[in-house]
């Protein structure tokens, strides 16, 4: 049974790995994202799960590399400079098609940066999560509901094309408390892998994980060959909230925490007759560009809200491909934009028109 | 008739890139023998490094995972974790789990960590052509240190076995040599029980292999070993630094 009660955005993403069968965490402590290193130490030990707390973050994510090598469900957690750290094992994980899942409870940088709420990591989600081609899917949660339900399906879709999921949250949503519905436990003991390194048993030939290529013919074709898979992503696997779109001159596109001032910001602009709207963008890679696209048919002018400098901003300008002005607001270092800097920004956007 | 000698059958077979004289491939050898006569090919995952032997999961027949440079034990953490019912060993060089991956060592030494680590320390780098190692002698040369290795500037070697053999996780730190059929046999011995140790969940177990590079040492495979006897066994005594099985025998 499914069951609703009020939990913390850090603990829900905790229990709904649980839920979703994930019995391995490994980890290294850091600011932000406490609570759901500390939610695992308590509650996997008592399901005969695996909680790790490593020597580093280097270390936790090559842990969680040879548990999903091993074809279980492993997860990590950090925020943003652990997750710099980490970047090397998520390429490693990219290369050898390795699934996993990864938490970046995003806090303000860079360097030591701050500890307070950021999106400023939006580049290196979607950008370069690690050296070298690749892509990891990167999913935005903006409640905590949504903390729950993408955590639930990341394994899944992570498993389902074999390369890393990442849900990037920010520092607010996992330290603010929501009523959520904490689904049912699903069942991950049918899944075949039919890859993964868990001992041949004397039934197969042996499996080998590993991301190295010699012959510069062969890693092309491989690296071709996984971008192939990206651009099935990329077909099937957008995902975006559209509010007040339809008829939208003004449209945010706004992302998790961010995202919910901005809502806020847009149905204000409705109430002085601006036709606003808001695209939230729930996987950041694949981007929903066709989301942005489909909105540019109504839409003068975009804008882009964040908590940088203007990240995310460049994927809806590659979206839009020049059709209408994009422009950005956003704060950053920790600071969260309110409703009414954002409103005051869509009123000078929609300058004359109502 | 009588088969006397075989190629152990988690030895794959294939040719090996290692260099005339090199003792990789004794060494591959007999970590293939052990896996045979322990019978669990089927069940274990061996990590590959980064250095010389990156190619280690072409040559072991069982499951394999090739591992950043260093990160060998944290691979090899998360697989035994994962799965306590595998056997799960490293293959390692010296710059490999001796620079990079020192936290990654002493951290999975430190915990107990039910793995077998094997370590071949040649005191050089071999793969990227001939630099300074973590283990490099005092007045080596090499490509990165060409006046010889001044430990005033460049610090002084480790000794790995010393030093985990403070650990209480460790249950097993032998220092051992290839370089006669004296010393190969005692190898045998320490890498077959290294394997024992995690079957019986005795903790992390560690045998270092102190090993010859003649290309990069710039000698003969003959004269290698020579100079392996003259200068690294004085600095790195062979030997068992740890072994609580034995400690419990007595």
């Amino acid at each position: 049974m499914s069951e609703r009660v009020l939990m913390k955005g850090n603990e829900a993403l905790a229990e709904a790995a649980l839920r979703a069968g994930c019995r391995n965490f490994f980890g290294y402590p850091i600011t932000p994202q406490t609570e759901v290193a500390a939610y695992m130490s308590k509650q996997l030990p008592k399901v005969g799960g695996v909680y790790m707390q490593a020597e580093s973050e280097v270390s936790a994510i090559n842990m969680v590399l040879g548990c999903g090598a091993s074809g279980k469900r492993a997860l990590t957690s950090s925020s943003s400079p652990g997750i710099s750290l980490k970047t090397e094992g998520i390429s490693y994980m990219a290369g050898s098609d390795v699934p996993a899942v990864i938490v970046n409870v995003q806090r303000g940088g860079p360097g030591l940066g701050g500890i307070q709420p950021s999106q400023s990591d939006y580049w290196q989600a979607t950008r370069a999560p690690g050296h070298g081609d690749l892509h990891i899917i990167v999913l935005a949660p903006s409640t905590v509901q949504e903390m729950v339900d993408l955590m639930m399906g990341a394994f899944d879709i992570a498993e389902k094309y074999r390369m890393p999921a990442m849900i990037l949250a920010d520092g607010m949503l996992g330290q603010m408390m929501e009523p959520v519905e904490i689904p049912e436990a699903v069942d991950v003991s049918k899944i075949e892998k039919p890859w993964a390194t868990n001992g041949h048993r004397n039934k197969r030939p042996h499996n080998i994980i590993n991301s190295l290529y010699i012959e510069a013919q062969e890693l092309e074709s491989i690296v071709k060959a996984r971008f192939e898979r990206y651009e099935q992503i990329k077909a099937n696997e957008q995902r975006a909230e559209c509010f007040m779109t339809d008829d939208s001159e003004i449209t945010i596109v706004a992302y998790g925490a961010c995202a919910r001032v901005a809502k806020n910001a847009v149905r204000a602009a409705r109430e002085k007759g601006i036709k606003a709207g808001l695209i939230r963008p729930i996987t950041l890679w694949p981007f929903p560009t066709d989301a942005v696209r489909n909105a540019a048919a109504t839409t003068k002018t975009f804008i882009s809200v964040e908590m940088s400098m203007g990240q995310m901003v460049d994927d809806v300008r590659l979206a839009v491909n020049g059709a209408v002005p994009v422009e950005f607001f956003g704060r950053t270092g920790g600071v969260i934009p309110t409703p009414n800097e954002v409103l005051a920004q869509i009123e000078k956007n929609a300058g004359g028109t109502k | 008739m009588a088969i006397v000698f075989q190629k152990p059958k988690a030895l794959a077979d294939v040719p090996l890139h290692y260099c005339p004289g090199c003792t990789h491939g004794i060494i591959h050898r007999l970590v293939a023998q052990a896996i045979d006569e322990l019978g669990i090919e089927g069940t274990t995952v061996g990590v590959a490094p980064v250095g010389c032997a990156v190619f280690a999961y072409n040559y072991f027949n069982c499951d394999m995972i090739e591992a950043a440079h260093g990160r060998a034990p944290a691979v090899a953490t998360g697989v035994k974790r994962g799965n306590p019912d595998l056997t799960v060993f490293s293959y390692q060089g010296d710059g490999d789990l001796a620079a990079i991956g020192t936290a990654e060592t002493v951290h999975a030494a430190t915990r107990g960590e039910n793995i077998t680590v094997i370590f071949v320390n040649n005191a050089i780098y071999g793969m990227t052509g001939g630099q300074m190692a973590p283990t490099t002698l005092p007045g080596q040369v090499t490509q990165t240190t060409p006046y010889g290795r001044d430990t005033k500037i460049a610090g002084h070697p480790i000794r790995m076995c010393e030093m985990l053999s403070t650990l209480d996780g460790v249950a097993l730190a032998q220092r051992v040599s290839v370089d006669s059929v004296k010393n190969i046999n005692i190898a045998r011995k320490a890498i077959k029980k290294a394997f024992e140790n995690q079957i019986n969940k005795r903790g992390y177990s560690i045998v270092e292999v102190i090993s010859s590079c003649p290309t990069n040492w710039g000698l003969t495979p003959v004269e290698a070993l020579e100079w392996l006897r003259n200068n690294m066994l004085p600095y790195y005594p062979l030997g068992v630094y740890k072994d609580i099985t034995a400690e419990e025998a007595k």
